[in-house]
């Protein structure tokens, strides 16, 4: 139990950090529109969960520009990944045992 | 107590799990296709290629006509050929995808097949009545363009890399319309050294990762 409980990861533990890492998962990248998009959430949000993400080294930024507008997008790392299956993981154990 | 918090815990962690799924479906790309299996539909496309000039190089009569063995074989090359590419894809994607963690039959890998399918079986069957109809020199450009706007088609649902190699493979069959005759280099250079380019450029950009 312990080690189930061990494997859920905090940076996780909530909708909107776990709604980018699954995007991100199965995307090459995705910019800050999509994102919104996808969440249905606000940019002030958005920005505080990708930075908790960013922190953890979860995920990188990529700023550029398309034409005028600044465009950010956003990565899944390989450690981010692991962390993401790992956490996962533990889910579906954790529902399994009950 | 405890298992109080542990039920509700279950129900929000079924909820978690229900969500990522609907995410990950809406948003998706399929990015496990295999650089290497470009690389090597390359390889078998140069063999297959090699094998056909020799067959032509060996051929006693002026005409290579429908009924002529020369031609079934050539046939059977290309069909050899495609198949062996599909079967490799199929093969390398499966093994990308479970080391990606990703799912290989998803909403966005069967998005990606049908888009991929339609151009590229639309071309194969407009090949097929050309060559009824004797209009053999338009068959190596049709098949290009084809192949190429299939690329570009799938390209929305998968790697980026696969647009591009969709735009000069369509650059290359609207220029073996203008070189007819020379269909069989055009193939070369299409299917042959293009996939091997292009499938190394994204074996090393993915999967080395």
């Amino acid at each position: 139990m312990k080690n189930i409980i061990q494997n859920i990861n905090k940076a996780f533990d909530h909708r909107i950090r776990l709604g980018i890492m699954s995007v991100l998962m199965v995307n090459e990248s995705a910019d800050f529109s999509t994102l919104k998009e996808l969440l249905g959430v606000t940019d002030g949000n958005l920005a505080s969960h990708t930075k908790a993400l960013e922190s953890e080294n979860y995920i990188v930024v990529e700023k550029q520009f398309i034409g005028k507008k600044p465009n950010t997008s956003y990565k899944a790392t390989p450690e981010g990944r692991k962390a993401f299956r790992d956490h996962i993981e533990a889910l579906e154990k954790l529902i399994q045992k009950s | 107590m405890f298992f109080k918090v542990l039920y509700m815990n279950t129900q929000d962690y079924l909820q978690d799990i229900k969500e990522i799924k609907d995410l990950m479906n809406k948003s998706t790309q399929f990015i496990s296709l295999s650089g290497l299996s470009g690389v090597l539909a390359g390889i078998y496309a140069l063999v297959g290629a090699g094998y056909v000039y020799y067959l032509i190089e060996n051929h006693t009569e002026n005409y290579i006509t429908l009924e002529s063995s020369t031609f079934k074989l050539i046939l059977l090359t290309a069909m050899i050929v495609l198949l062996a590419s599909l079967f490799t894809s199929y093969v390398l994607t499966v093994k990308k995808a479970k080391k990606m963690g990703e799912e290989v039959w998803n909403a966005s890998s069967k998005r990606l097949l049908i888009n991929f399918f339609i151009p590229l079986i639309t071309g194969g069957i407009f090949a097929i009545l050309l060559l009824r109809n004797g209009y053999y020199g338009l068959v190596a450009p049709i098949t290009l363009i084809f192949y190429g706007l299939a690329c570009v088609n799938a390209s929305k649902y998968t790697l980026r890399d696969v647009r591009y190699l969709g735009i000069t493979e369509v650059i290359l069959g609207l220029m073996a319309v203008e070189f007819s005759g020379y269909g069989l280099y055009f193939w070369v250079i299409g299917f042959g050294i293009c996939h091997i380019i292009y499938g190394s450029v994204m074996y090393f950009k993915y999967d080395r990762k």
